[in-house]
Protein backbone atom coordinates (compact mmCIF):
# COMPACT_ATOMS: atom_id res chain seq x y z
CA UNK A 1 0.00 0.00 0.00
CA UNK A 2 1.23 3.47 -0.77
CA UNK A 3 -0.03 7.02 -0.38
CA UNK A 4 -0.56 7.29 -4.14
CA UNK A 5 -2.94 4.32 -4.29
CA UNK A 6 -5.07 5.79 -1.52
CA UNK A 7 -5.11 9.20 -3.18
CA UNK A 8 -6.16 7.57 -6.47
CA UNK A 9 -9.07 5.92 -4.67
CA UNK A 10 -9.95 9.28 -3.11
CA UNK A 11 -9.89 11.06 -6.49
CA UNK A 12 -12.07 8.36 -8.07
CA UNK A 13 -14.65 8.61 -5.26
CA UNK A 14 -14.56 12.43 -5.46
CA UNK A 15 -15.15 12.40 -9.23
CA UNK A 16 -18.06 9.93 -8.98
CA UNK A 17 -19.62 12.11 -6.27
CA UNK A 18 -19.06 15.24 -8.36
CA UNK A 19 -20.83 13.62 -11.33
CA UNK A 20 -23.79 12.74 -9.09
CA UNK A 21 -24.02 16.17 -7.48
CA UNK A 22 -23.93 17.89 -10.88
CA UNK A 23 -26.20 15.62 -12.89
CA UNK A 24 -28.96 14.46 -10.55
CA UNK A 25 -32.26 16.35 -10.35
CA UNK A 26 -33.60 14.91 -7.13
CA UNK A 27 -32.43 16.73 -3.99
CA UNK A 28 -31.84 13.47 -2.12
CA UNK A 29 -29.67 12.07 -4.93
CA UNK A 30 -27.58 15.27 -4.91
CA UNK A 31 -26.98 14.73 -1.21
CA UNK A 32 -25.74 11.21 -2.03
CA UNK A 33 -23.20 12.74 -4.42
CA UNK A 34 -22.02 15.18 -1.74
CA UNK A 35 -21.63 12.31 0.72
CA UNK A 36 -19.40 10.44 -1.74
CA UNK A 37 -17.24 13.57 -2.11
CA UNK A 38 -16.85 13.90 1.68
CA UNK A 39 -16.03 10.19 1.80
CA UNK A 40 -13.09 10.91 -0.49
CA UNK A 41 -11.86 13.46 2.07
CA UNK A 42 -11.97 10.73 4.75
CA UNK A 43 -9.83 8.39 2.63
CA UNK A 44 -7.34 11.15 1.73
CA UNK A 45 -6.96 12.42 5.29
CA UNK A 46 -6.43 8.95 6.77
CA UNK A 47 -3.84 8.14 4.10
CA UNK A 48 -1.98 11.40 4.79
CA UNK A 49 -2.01 10.64 8.51
CA UNK A 50 -0.65 7.11 8.01
CA UNK A 51 2.00 7.82 5.38
CA UNK A 52 3.11 11.42 5.99
CA UNK A 53 2.70 12.40 9.63
CA UNK A 54 1.69 9.48 11.87
CA UNK A 55 3.34 11.13 14.85
CA UNK A 56 0.87 14.04 14.83
CA UNK A 57 -2.92 13.64 15.28
CA UNK A 58 -3.92 16.26 12.66
CA UNK A 59 -4.95 13.74 9.98
CA UNK A 60 -7.27 11.92 12.36
CA UNK A 61 -8.84 15.21 13.46
CA UNK A 62 -9.59 16.04 9.80
CA UNK A 63 -11.33 12.65 9.45
CA UNK A 64 -13.45 13.45 12.51
CA UNK A 65 -14.30 16.85 10.98
CA UNK A 66 -15.34 15.18 7.70
CA UNK A 67 -17.55 12.65 9.51
CA UNK A 68 -19.27 15.50 11.37
CA UNK A 69 -19.68 17.49 8.15
CA UNK A 70 -21.38 14.43 6.64
CA UNK A 71 -23.86 14.16 9.50
CA UNK A 72 -24.64 17.90 9.46
CA UNK A 73 -25.06 17.94 5.67
CA UNK A 74 -27.45 15.00 5.82
CA UNK A 75 -29.58 16.42 8.65
CA UNK A 76 -29.88 19.93 7.22
CA UNK A 77 -30.43 18.58 3.71
CA UNK A 78 -33.38 16.48 4.83
CA UNK A 79 -34.82 19.38 6.86
CA UNK A 80 -34.63 21.72 3.85
CA UNK A 81 -36.19 19.03 1.62
CA UNK A 82 -39.02 18.58 4.12
CA UNK A 83 -39.61 22.33 4.37
CA UNK A 84 -39.65 23.00 0.62
CA UNK A 85 -41.73 19.89 -0.12
CA UNK A 86 -44.27 20.92 2.50
CA UNK A 87 -44.65 24.48 1.26
CA UNK A 88 -44.44 23.98 -2.51
CA UNK A 89 -44.50 20.23 -3.32
CA UNK A 90 -41.01 20.53 -4.77
CA UNK A 91 -38.62 17.58 -4.75
CA UNK A 92 -36.50 18.46 -7.79
CA UNK A 93 -33.83 21.12 -7.98
CA UNK A 94 -35.10 22.44 -11.31
CA UNK A 95 -38.36 23.47 -9.63
CA UNK A 96 -36.53 25.44 -6.92
CA UNK A 97 -34.54 27.87 -9.07
CA UNK A 98 -35.72 31.07 -7.32
CA UNK A 99 -32.22 32.22 -6.51
CA UNK A 100 -30.88 31.63 -10.03
CA UNK A 101 -29.17 34.83 -11.09
CA UNK B 1 -2.47 -9.66 1.74
CA UNK B 2 -3.27 -6.10 2.79
CA UNK B 3 -2.40 -4.99 -0.74
CA UNK B 4 -4.92 -7.40 -2.32
CA UNK B 5 -7.59 -6.46 0.23
CA UNK B 6 -7.00 -2.77 -0.45
CA UNK B 7 -7.41 -3.13 -4.21
CA UNK B 8 -10.50 -5.32 -3.85
CA UNK B 9 -12.13 -2.79 -1.51
CA UNK B 10 -11.04 0.22 -3.58
CA UNK B 11 -12.48 -1.18 -6.81
CA UNK B 12 -15.66 -2.34 -5.04
CA UNK B 13 -16.07 1.09 -3.44
CA UNK B 14 -15.82 2.91 -6.78
CA UNK B 15 -18.06 0.41 -8.59
CA UNK B 16 -20.80 0.61 -5.95
CA UNK B 17 -20.36 4.40 -5.93
CA UNK B 18 -21.05 4.47 -9.68
CA UNK B 19 -23.98 2.08 -9.19
CA UNK B 20 -25.65 4.66 -6.91
CA UNK B 21 -26.36 6.82 -9.96
CA UNK B 22 -27.08 3.94 -12.37
CA UNK B 23 -29.73 1.80 -10.68
CA UNK B 24 -33.43 2.57 -11.11
CA UNK B 25 -34.61 1.85 -7.61
CA UNK B 26 -34.00 4.43 -4.92
CA UNK B 27 -33.75 1.76 -2.24
CA UNK B 28 -31.06 0.01 -4.28
CA UNK B 29 -29.22 3.32 -4.73
CA UNK B 30 -29.23 3.87 -0.97
CA UNK B 31 -27.82 0.44 -0.23
CA UNK B 32 -25.25 0.74 -3.02
CA UNK B 33 -24.06 3.93 -1.30
CA UNK B 34 -23.93 2.06 2.02
CA UNK B 35 -21.80 -0.66 0.40
CA UNK B 36 -19.47 1.99 -1.03
CA UNK B 37 -19.04 3.57 2.43
CA UNK B 38 -18.34 0.22 4.06
CA UNK B 39 -15.71 -0.69 1.45
CA UNK B 40 -13.94 2.64 1.95
CA UNK B 41 -14.15 2.19 5.72
CA UNK B 42 -12.32 -1.15 5.30
CA UNK B 43 -9.48 0.69 3.53
CA UNK B 44 -9.40 3.11 6.50
CA UNK B 45 -9.22 0.10 8.82
CA UNK B 46 -6.20 -1.13 6.84
CA UNK B 47 -4.42 2.08 7.93
CA UNK B 48 -4.57 1.10 11.64
CA UNK B 49 -7.41 3.56 12.27
CA UNK B 50 -9.64 1.06 14.08
CA UNK B 51 -11.78 3.63 15.90
CA UNK B 52 -12.44 5.90 12.92
CA UNK B 53 -13.10 2.98 10.58
CA UNK B 54 -15.65 1.41 12.90
CA UNK B 55 -17.17 4.84 13.56
CA UNK B 56 -17.69 5.40 9.82
CA UNK B 57 -19.25 1.92 9.38
CA UNK B 58 -21.69 2.29 12.29
CA UNK B 59 -22.63 5.86 11.40
CA UNK B 60 -23.19 5.03 7.74
CA UNK B 61 -25.45 2.05 8.48
CA UNK B 62 -27.76 4.25 10.57
CA UNK B 63 -27.55 7.17 8.14
CA UNK B 64 -28.39 5.06 5.10
CA UNK B 65 -31.34 3.39 6.82
CA UNK B 66 -32.73 6.86 7.64
CA UNK B 67 -31.97 7.93 4.08
CA UNK B 68 -33.93 4.96 2.70
CA UNK B 69 -37.00 6.20 4.61
CA UNK B 70 -36.60 9.69 3.15
CA UNK B 71 -36.04 8.25 -0.31
CA UNK B 72 -39.34 6.43 -0.17
CA UNK B 73 -41.02 9.61 1.15
CA UNK B 74 -39.77 11.98 -1.51
CA UNK B 75 -38.96 10.02 -4.63
CA UNK B 76 -41.51 9.31 -7.32
CA UNK B 77 -40.15 5.85 -8.13
CA UNK B 78 -38.95 4.36 -4.84
CA UNK B 79 -39.20 0.72 -5.84
CA UNK B 80 -37.75 1.11 -9.33
CA UNK B 81 -40.61 -0.75 -10.96
CA UNK B 82 -40.19 1.16 -14.20
CA UNK B 83 -36.91 2.38 -15.65
CA UNK B 84 -36.49 6.14 -15.48
CA UNK B 85 -33.76 8.72 -15.39
CA UNK B 86 -33.82 11.97 -13.50
CA UNK B 87 -30.75 13.78 -14.70
CA UNK B 88 -29.99 17.14 -16.27
CA UNK B 89 -26.97 18.01 -18.38
CA UNK B 90 -25.59 14.50 -18.15
CA UNK B 91 -22.92 14.93 -20.83
CA UNK B 92 -21.58 18.11 -19.24
CA UNK B 93 -21.45 16.59 -15.76
CA UNK B 94 -19.76 13.46 -17.08
CA UNK B 95 -17.14 15.55 -18.86
CA UNK B 96 -16.49 17.64 -15.73
CA UNK B 97 -16.25 14.53 -13.52
CA UNK B 98 -13.88 12.68 -15.88
CA UNK B 99 -11.79 15.84 -16.31
CA UNK B 100 -11.56 16.28 -12.53
CA UNK B 101 -10.45 12.67 -12.13
CA UNK B 102 -7.80 13.02 -14.83
CA UNK B 103 -6.41 16.21 -13.27
CA UNK B 104 -6.41 14.75 -9.74
CA UNK B 105 -4.88 11.43 -10.85
CA UNK B 106 -2.16 13.21 -12.83
CA UNK B 107 -1.33 15.25 -9.74
CA UNK B 108 -1.36 12.16 -7.53
CA UNK B 109 1.02 10.28 -9.84
CA UNK B 110 3.38 13.14 -10.68
CA UNK B 111 3.89 14.85 -7.31
CA UNK B 112 6.80 13.41 -5.30
CA UNK B 113 4.89 12.81 -2.06
CA UNK B 114 6.85 13.04 1.16
CA UNK B 115 7.23 9.92 3.22
CA UNK B 116 7.77 9.55 6.91
CA UNK B 117 10.00 7.26 8.90
CA UNK B 118 8.80 8.62 12.23
CA UNK B 119 7.39 6.06 14.62
CA UNK B 120 3.67 5.35 14.43
CA UNK B 121 1.82 5.63 17.74
CA UNK B 122 1.04 2.39 19.55
CA UNK B 123 -2.61 3.33 19.84
CA UNK B 124 -3.92 5.82 17.24
CA UNK B 125 -7.23 6.13 19.12
CA UNK B 126 -5.36 7.28 22.23
CA UNK B 127 -3.49 9.81 20.09
CA UNK B 128 -6.77 11.18 18.71
CA UNK B 129 -8.45 11.28 22.11
CA UNK B 130 -5.58 13.11 23.75
CA UNK B 131 -5.46 15.61 20.89
CA UNK B 132 -9.20 16.32 21.10
CA UNK B 133 -9.04 16.86 24.84
CA UNK B 134 -5.80 18.83 24.58
CA UNK B 135 -4.23 20.70 21.70
CA UNK B 136 -7.23 20.28 19.36
CA UNK B 137 -9.87 21.16 21.96
CA UNK B 138 -11.04 24.15 19.90
CA UNK B 139 -11.98 21.81 17.01
CA UNK B 140 -14.09 19.72 19.36
CA UNK B 141 -15.81 22.82 20.82
CA UNK B 142 -16.66 24.18 17.36
CA UNK B 143 -17.94 20.75 16.21
CA UNK B 144 -20.17 20.51 19.28
CA UNK B 145 -21.55 23.99 18.68
CA UNK B 146 -22.15 23.22 14.99
CA UNK B 147 -24.00 20.01 15.86
CA UNK B 148 -26.18 21.86 18.37
CA UNK B 149 -26.97 24.59 15.82
CA UNK B 150 -27.85 21.82 13.34
CA UNK B 151 -30.31 20.24 15.76
CA UNK B 152 -32.07 23.58 16.37
CA UNK B 153 -32.09 24.49 12.66
CA UNK B 154 -33.45 21.12 11.51
CA UNK B 155 -36.27 21.17 14.07
CA UNK B 156 -37.20 24.75 13.09
CA UNK B 157 -37.13 23.90 9.36
CA UNK B 158 -39.09 20.68 9.69
CA UNK B 159 -41.82 22.02 12.01
CA UNK B 160 -45.07 22.43 10.15
CA UNK B 161 -47.04 24.83 12.37
CA UNK B 162 -45.40 25.97 15.55
CA UNK B 163 -46.89 27.95 18.45
CA UNK B 164 -46.02 31.27 16.77
CA UNK B 165 -48.23 30.30 13.81
CA UNK B 166 -51.08 29.41 16.14
CA UNK B 167 -50.87 32.12 18.81
CA UNK B 168 -49.30 35.03 16.90
CA UNK B 169 -45.82 36.50 17.07
CA UNK B 170 -46.29 37.66 20.68
CA UNK B 171 -48.09 34.47 21.75
CA UNK B 172 -50.97 36.67 22.96
CA UNK B 173 -53.85 35.26 20.91
CA UNK B 174 -56.67 34.01 23.09
CA UNK B 175 -57.72 31.23 20.72
CA UNK B 176 -55.26 29.48 18.37
CA UNK B 177 -55.58 30.32 14.68
CA UNK B 178 -55.94 26.86 13.21
CA UNK B 179 -57.10 26.03 9.67
CA UNK B 180 -59.48 23.49 11.14
CA UNK B 181 -60.85 24.54 14.54
CA UNK B 182 -61.38 21.81 17.02
CA UNK B 183 -59.69 20.05 19.83
CA UNK B 184 -60.18 21.10 23.40
CA UNK B 185 -60.03 24.85 22.65
CA UNK B 186 -57.01 25.79 24.71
Amino acid sequence: MSLQEFLLLASALFSVGLYGALSQQSIVMIMMGLELMINAVIVGASAFWYFVSPDRPDGQVVVLLAVTAMAVEMAVGFAVTTAIFRSRDVDMTDMAADLKG
Amino acid sequence: MAQVLFWLCAIAAVVTGIAVFRVDSMARATFALLASFIFTAVTVLLLDLAYLGVLVILMMIMEMVIMAVFMIMFMMNPAGLMPMTMVHNQKGSLAIAVGTFVVLATGVLLVPWPGSDRARPDDPTMQLGEALMGSKMLVMIVLGLALFATMVATVVLATHRGRYDRYGDRLDRKRPDDPVPGGIGR
